[in-house]
């Protein structure tokens, strides 16, 4: 290549790094450096019509990621320094980080590892060197969320062992099995599951209100990890709607593959998104926006002009997307009211909203909060100032794919759970939804070999013979530390004398 | 016409840039949330280097918004000139 201009520019700096750069083998076969290309379907015929909008070169991504590093880390240092976690809103609060930690943050170390293994098997090296700069994204997120939540390790309970809690706790098999399925499929299989339905699709409605919620909640340590990380989101959101336009653009065969891909992990990634609407509504203290809310902006504006968008390549909205205006009134207090009952086997804590917490709850939810679930909630909080607080000691029954409970109800009816069951050489299967079975249907050698955590406790695979044994050995949660309800908790205790008010003396505060 | 959007950290750089975007792009709707400002507009939306260069009173490379960026919908055009945020249809 001969350079004409000093300097160059954008376009052409990112034409020498992705295609000059590359060579055709001349000793191998093509086929047998990149073995898993063509195993699913897809149809590439020509590698350098891939672009990344962004041009971002190897030296521009040291310079500007290493700033950011800067930036976040010495914030990081401000918020330890001067004690940042006596002056967030509540000690209420949290609770949502040991969910994010224990749940998203090894799913940014999976999403490393997918990304550096899919990265290895394109041909392009426009796909090369995408894959590359994202998987070292993912390694850094996951980095700055341990630095970030170390802080608060020192300070509150449940932080101590978010890897191995990731491994074997039940509801983090939710977000565990996510990823694990995603990492088990084919490459191009992989960057639509992850690049385009979880990055462009749905990672905004956790790491940009999530954020500003934890901004408003006193928390500069995580809205500065969670900005900074969706900082490089915005070039891998944009990734993702290049993977598709490419794939779809390369071969009209690849349609129907890419549509039900976009289906499944639409699907998929909407069930997984319920623990966060759970933690928008009922684990900020200071509350920004309601679930239903972000969801309209992120999911039914955002996601409406992204499939106008894709329509003129015979893309249509992913199925099922129709439930979503129903669940979306529901799907917050449906996970709340399942961890509340459960809080006795989770390293983090619960409680029931107050009333002005439940006010709130009313007038963001007005067709169903008070009509399906207020009653139960005051009910609960009755109990509990009872001296009665419920626990539920029947382990639930599991989604054969999604692993959440079968908690969810009825798109035209709220008063039914849906459940759905499935009979695979001889064996019946359940499922949540029409959504998750169709799932399984489509591939039932694969969710047959899910690891459910509430079956693996039955077979005795877990250790101990009943729930506290195995939350206490199998899970190492600290037993009357982390779990259980939040009033009266040691971390409540601690809270109150942080603030002054003598816990000894002070009587707990009323659930209302 | 779709809405292209792009979300900022609020801190300072974002005040140049929401300052140069809105004199760009009259047809936008700036929003101020928590920790951060939206920027939302019909159809398309663009950042340019003159007008910021213009404001900040030095040079400046269109990826240098990478550092305040928090999300963006919308396809994305780089080059050393702008970059432009477009919904096509």
């Amino acid at each position: 290549m001969t350079a004409n201009k000093k300097k160059l520019g954008l376009k052409d700096k990112y034409r020498y790094l992705t295609r000059d750069l590359d060579w055709e083998p001349s000793y191998q076969d093509k086929k047998d450096i990149f073995p898993h290309e063509d195993f699913e379907g897809i149809k590439i015929t020509d590698w350098d019509k891939w672009e990344d909008p962004f041009r971002l070169t190897m030296d521009s991504y040291w310079k500007y990621q290493a700033e950011k590093e800067k930036k976040l880390y010495a914030i990081l240092d401000a918020f330890a320094q001067n004690n940042g976690q006596q002056t967030i809103s509540d000690a209420r609060y949290v609770n949502a980080l040991k969910l994010f930690l224990g749940g998203i943050s090894p799913c940014e170390y999976q999403a490393f590892q997918g990304f550096a293994r899919v990265g290895r098997q394109f041909s392009g090296a426009g796909a090369r060197v995408a894959c590359q700069m994202q998987a070292i994204d993912e390694l850094r997120h996951v980095q700055t969320q341990v630095h970030a939540m170390s802080h608060y390790n020192k300070h509150f309970n449940g932080l101590h062992d978010f890897a191995h809690m990731h491994d074997r706790v039940w509801f983090l098999s939710v977000p565990k099995s996510f990823f694990d399925d995603a990492r088990t499929a084919g490459p191009f299989e992989f960057l639509t599951a992850i690049s385009f339905s979880f990055e462009y699709v749905l990672t905004n409605l956790l790491f940009v209100p999530f954020m500003s919620g934890a901004a408003y909640n006193g928390d500069m340590a995580t809205v500065t990890f969670g900005f900074s990380a969706q900082s490089d989101e915005a070039r891998h959101m944009t990734l993702g709607l290049e993977v598709i336009k490419f794939m779809l653009e390369q071969h009209e065969d690849n349609v129907p593959i890419i549509q039900g891909w976009i289906d499944k992990w639409f699907w998929r990634g909407n069930r997984l998104l319920s623990l966060v609407g759970m933690m928008m509504d009922y684990m900020l203290p200071n509350k920004v926006m309601s679930w239903a809310e972000a969801w309209e902006v992120y999911f039914e504006e955002a996601g409406g002009a992204l499939f106008k968008d894709l329509e003129r390549y015979g893309i249509r909205p992913p199925k099922y997307v129709e439930q979503c205006p129903i669940a979306k009134q529901h799907v917050s207090h449906q996970a709340w009211a399942t961890f509340y009952q459960y809080s006795q086997a989770t390293n983090f804590h619960t409680w029931m909203p107050s009333d002005e917490e439940m006010d709130w709850l009313s007038a963001k939810y007005p067709e169903t909060f008070d009509q399906y679930y207020r009653e139960r909630f005051t009910f609960w909080r009755e109990q509990q100032e009872k001296g009665e607080r419920f626990y539920n000691n029947t382990l639930p029954q599991l989604c054969q794919v999604c692993q959440i409970p079968t908690i969810f109800t009825e798109p035209d009816d709220a008063t039914q759970l849906s459940h759905r069951s499935h009979v695979h050489e001889g064996e019946r299967y359940h499922f949540c939804s029409d959504g998750c079975c169709d799932i399984f249907k489509n591939q039932p050698e694969k969710y047959v070999q899910a690891w459910l955590p509430v079956h693996q406790i039955y077979q005795g695979n877990c250790g101990g013979s009943d729930v506290e044994s195995v939350v206490r050995d199998y899970y190492n949660i600290n037993i009357g530390e982390d779990n259980f309800e939040y009033l009266g908790s040691p971390e409540h205790q601690r809270w109150l004398e942080w603030k002054g008010l003598n816990p000894a003396v002070a009587p707990l505060p009323k659930a209302s | 016409m779709s809405l292209v959007y792009l979300v900022l950290q609020d801190n300072d750089n974002a005040r140049y840039l929401v300052d140069g975007i809105t004199h760009d792009n009259p047809h936008a709707v700036v929003q101020h949330q928590p920790a951060m400002i939206r920027i939302e507009a019909e159809g398309r939306l663009e950042i340019r280097r003159d007008t910021m260069e213009e404001r900040l009173g030095r040079a400046w490379d269109v990826q240098e918004m990478l550092l305040d960026v928090i999300t963006i919908g919308g396809n994305v055009d780089e080059d050393d000139d702008a970059f432009v945020l477009e919904w096509k249809n």
